[in-house]
């Protein structure tokens, strides 16, 4: 069986170790902040946040607190507040540990697609450029594969790139994979997934 | 020099024109200057730029203006929120120029600090580097990037005192700050202005001589998306 949303998001959970600042995206990432457990991780919100804490409770949500997806949140005791120009030098400058990210595409030299489709969708980078550009490491947490059940570990993108051989590490609902020299390393498979299946879902060369 | 305004519409007397470049505030609908939003659709300026990280939904923030018809361009690092927007800039109505979001804040606070550019290595390799001089710092390419003077900004903070001295609340800081930085005309729209010396000097988090005009005002303060955990699991 492959990992579900919440294994992939419990897995990438243990790329994160006490005392890391750390960058989680839309989607699966967002996951991953139920499962660090007793790390001493905090969660840097692009919007100018860092010390995330969970969603509120009803009725006590913020206009003036949210996410960089726009969700309501909550602070915590060690939160702090700062604009965008500095929220971004923090990234830029290499002051974030890791960001785990959500992909459409990632290819084996490390090239990440994740922000728009050509004549089709106009959504915009958002934070992602910067992100993969600056953070210590940058981990892709995806499905291995679209709903056509063509691979989205590619040998090169398809889409516009966000960032040219930035992924460090991809995990998948199949396995780790991790971008070295010449493609990828498969690091572990899934509970129930072989290293053939693994293989013969990916279109990336695996060395 | 007296910098409170009794509206927005007072506020912005004089200083809007047809094709203008505005530096709005703002993430998502957190923050934003929404009653400056409205003045401008009600005074009807038309051809306007705005670099804003966003473009609201549509019908709160700039969407507003959009469905006006008042918008030429947007400078933004995501429009996902507006579907007036995918009409218009798939239609041919409306320029966008992609930003990722951390150039589009380094080019205001840039543009604010007397910086025209700066080198960045968001981007580079992708389509944002696409005619972009580039230069390599050990070892390592970066691209040029240009930072924003706008003719106009417009802010939202939480407190003013009567000098322009600001106070922001939690994640509605956001943009605001740089925004204000890059205008050649600031004005601000508070929740509360407060007497000179109420503010602690040591937390004023922008200060006055950024700050041109500033109106007290009702916001809104709409939330995107309401995400929340029972009471019970209190």
């Amino acid at each position: 069986m492959p990992w579900d949303r919440n294994q992939m998001a419990a897995r990438a959970a243990q790329e994160l170790e006490d005392g890391m600042y750390v960058n989680l995206g839309i989607g699966i990432p967002t996951l991953v902040a139920n499962y660090v457990g007793d790390k001493d991780i905090t969660l840097q919100s692009e919007n100018g946040m860092l010390g995330m804490g969970p969603f509120p409770f009803e009725g006590e949500e913020d206009a003036d607190l949210i996410n960089a997806g726009k969700q309501t949140i909550t602070e915590l005791s060690r939160t702090a507040y700062f604009d965008s120009a500095m929220s971004f030098g923090m990234i830029r400058g290499g002051k974030i540990a890791a960001a785990i990210l959500g992909a459409m595409e990632v290819a084996e030299n490390g090239d990440l697609a994740n922000w728009m489709i050509p004549g089709k969708l106009v959504k915009g980078m958002g934070g992602a450029m910067d992100l993969v550009a600056g953070v210590g490491r940058v981990i892709v947490v995806m499905d291995h594969q679209n709903k056509a059940g063509e691979s989205k570990v590619l040998k090169d993108c398809t889409l516009p790139l966000t960032g040219k051989g930035v992924v460090d590490r991809i995990i998948t609902n199949l396995g780790v994979l991790d971008v070295v020299e010449g493609g990828l390393r498969i690091v572990e498979c899934a509970e129930g997934v072989t290293e053939d299946e693994l293989r013969a879902a990916t279109e990336a060369t695996i060395v | 020099m007296k910098k409170v305004y009794g509206s927005a519409a007072e506020a912005l007397e004089g200083v809007l024109s047809d094709g203008m470049l505005i530096a709005a505030g703002g993430f998502g609908l957190c923050g934003i200057p929404e009653l400056l939003l409205q003045a401008i659709r009600d005074a009807g300026t038309k051809d306007l730029t705005f670099a804003s990280n966003n473009a609201g939904v549509d019908d709160f923030g700039i969407g507003i203006l959009l469905q006006t018809k008042q918008v030429k361009k947007m400078i933004s690092s995501y429009v996902g929120e507006n579907k007036e927007f995918m009409r218009q800039y798939l239609g041919g109505e409306l320029e966008l120029e992609f930003n990722p979001q951390g150039t589009l804040a380094e080019r205001m606070r840039a543009g604010g600090s007397g910086i025209p550019g700066f080198y960045t290595k968001t981007g580079v390799g992708t389509q944002i580097a696409e005619g972009k001089e580039v230069k390599t710092f050990h070892g390592e390419d970066y691209i040029l990037e240009r930072g924003i003077v706008a003719d106009l900004s417009i802010v939202k903070a939480w407190k003013a005192d009567d000098t322009g001295n600001l106070v922001f609340r939690k994640t509605a800081r956001n943009f605001n700050p740089p925004a204000a930085m890059c205008g050649k005309v600031c004005v601000v729209e508070v929740e509360e202005i407060v007497p000179r010396g109420s503010l602690d000097p040591d937390s004023i988090h922008l200060p006055g001589i950024y700050v041109h005009r500033i109106i007290q005002g009702q916001h809104e303060k709409r939330i995107e998306q309401r995400t929340t955990r029972p009471q019970e699991e209190k």
